[in-house]
């Protein structure tokens, strides 16, 4: 058989086409088994065939598909949701399941942390607050301190050391005076605590005659860190005493309760 | 596998095989559908049909009289044009034109059919410089399913002819399409 020649007659396209007679059909497949040309070019024409069809194909935005067949051949349920046998364990809803309990708890966790960090916070904060407070007094303290010793190094000052008297041997006080500010800072660290209704009363004396003058008193004496009072003092003193005397102080000095004594050095 | 292979493990009911050839053949089947009914979601309903009908006549292919293509092909242009003889489809549409694909081309150079779904870039580069003898003959043979003898009649040719002059257009075709692969 020329090949060639029985291709040239067209018949194989009107085999692609269906159009020929069932007698010519049965010749043309046996011929193509037979020539492997004949073959070649049947599928040849079939991809042209089948390019041109393509193109008129409509544009679709979403197609029914394949599942849609299944459903009309009966192979599928016509459901979107993939049926699983009853007697399988739904392990995709147990473990979405599972993943929620784990979600839920989670989110407990980070939740109450979070609390827990709050309050922690809290605390901090009202210690840091508190901290504050006491390095502000601190630094007060340190100021005041300051300005005390800044006082008693004053180059005017005269320092006049109190000695303990028959009622207390053992008492002991130290008069600054400073003179030009008419300032007197009385150290009593070296007294012991007043009695309850009882307060200490600083005097100034003049000895010839004997001429006691109330500079004030010693008040919350045992509330008071540092020990050191600070009084005003425009008397020309010769000697500082203090006494012991009932709460409020006294008019005149009550001399068997006289606690320290010292005179001013006259150099 | 290939498309004889597919076609056999279709044909014993093979439904990942059937699958293949529902993804090979789809857009072929749906544009020769919709070329007669000319309805983008008639044309999908039909075609799904047209492959649950050819799994469940599977036994009456036989490979030793014509290409699975053209089997199925034939099968797709009987139901659609089924579909065109029904009442419920003249009722719908009354004034169809019996030219399917000619009718693509014109239809979209005039536009009076603006819902026209088909993007005709395509065909166009296809069927360039093929007159229009040829789109008669290639339309009647390959969409509207014409026998031989019926084109013959129809053209008023003798038989050779058709074959020849067929040929000679698919020729036309196939060098497009070779030009428009490279």
């Amino acid at each position: 058989m020329e090949v060639d020649k029985y291709i040239a007659t067209g018949i194989l396209e009107l085999y692609v086409a269906g159009a020929l007679t069932a007698e010519d059909n049965i010749e043309v497949s046996k011929n193509a088994l037979q020539y492997p040309e004949i073959q070649t070019e049947i599928l040849a024409i079939e991809a042209s065939i089948l390019e041109l069809t393509k193109s008129v194909t409509p544009n679709y935005t979403k197609r029914l598909g394949f599942d849609d067949v299944k459903v009309r051949i009966g192979e599928r349920k016509n459901t979107k949701v993939v049926q699983f046998p009853q007697e399988k364990t739904n392990w995709a809803a147990y473990s979405g399941w599972a993943a929620a309990i784990l979600m839920g708890i989670g989110l407990f966790w980070f939740y109450s942390q979070n609390n827990e960090l709050k309050s922690e916070i809290q605390v901090v904060e009202s210690q840091n607050e508190l901290m504050e407070q006491q390095i502000f007094e601190a630094r007060g303290s340190l100021a005041s301190q300051n300005d005390l010793l800044d006082n008693l190094r004053d180059k005017d000052i005269t320092v006049v050391p109190l000695g303990g008297q028959e009622v207390s041997p053992d008492s002991y006080a130290k008069a600054y005076w400073n003179k030009e500010q008419d300032k007197v800072y009385i150290d009593a660290q070296g007294l012991p605590e007043p009695p309850d209704g009882m307060v200490y009363q600083v005097w100034s004396l003049k000895l010839d005659p004997l001429t006691p003058t109330s500079m004030g008193l010693l008040e919350d004496f045992a509330s008071d860190d540092n020990k050191v009072f600070a009084l005003n003092n425009p008397n020309q003193s010769e000697a500082f005493g203090i006494t012991l005397e009932p709460a409020g102080g006294s008019e005149g000095p009550n001399l068997e309760q006289l606690y320290t004594l010292g005179a001013v050095s006259t150099s | 596998m290939d498309q004889e292979e597919l076609v056999l493990r279709f044909q014993k009911k093979d439904i990942i095989a059937f699958e293949r050839l529902y993804g090979m053949y789809w857009e072929n089947i749906c544009g020769v559908v919709n070329t007669i009914v000319r309805n983008k979601s008639l044309a999908e309903e039909i075609t799904q049909d047209v492959f649950a009908k050819i799994w469940n006549s599977s036994d009456s292919y036989n490979p030793s009289k014509g290409r699975f293509f053209t089997w199925i092909l034939n099968i797709a242009r009987n139901a659609a044009i089924d579909k065109v003889r029904s009442k419920s489809y003249k009722n719908q549409k009354k004034n169809l034109s019996a030219d399917y694909f000619v009718g693509i081309l014109n239809r979209a150079d005039s536009s009076d059919e603006p819902e026209e779904p088909i993007d005709t870039s395509a065909l166009k580069k296809l069927v360039l410089n093929l007159k229009e003898k040829c789109l008669e003959i290639i339309e009647m043979l390959y969409f509207k399913g014409y026998t031989q003898k019926e084109a013959s009649s129809q053209l008023d040719i003798p038989l050779g002819t058709v074959k020849t002059r067929n040929r000679s257009c698919i020729s036309q075709l196939r060098e497009n399409i070779t030009l428009e692969w490279k």
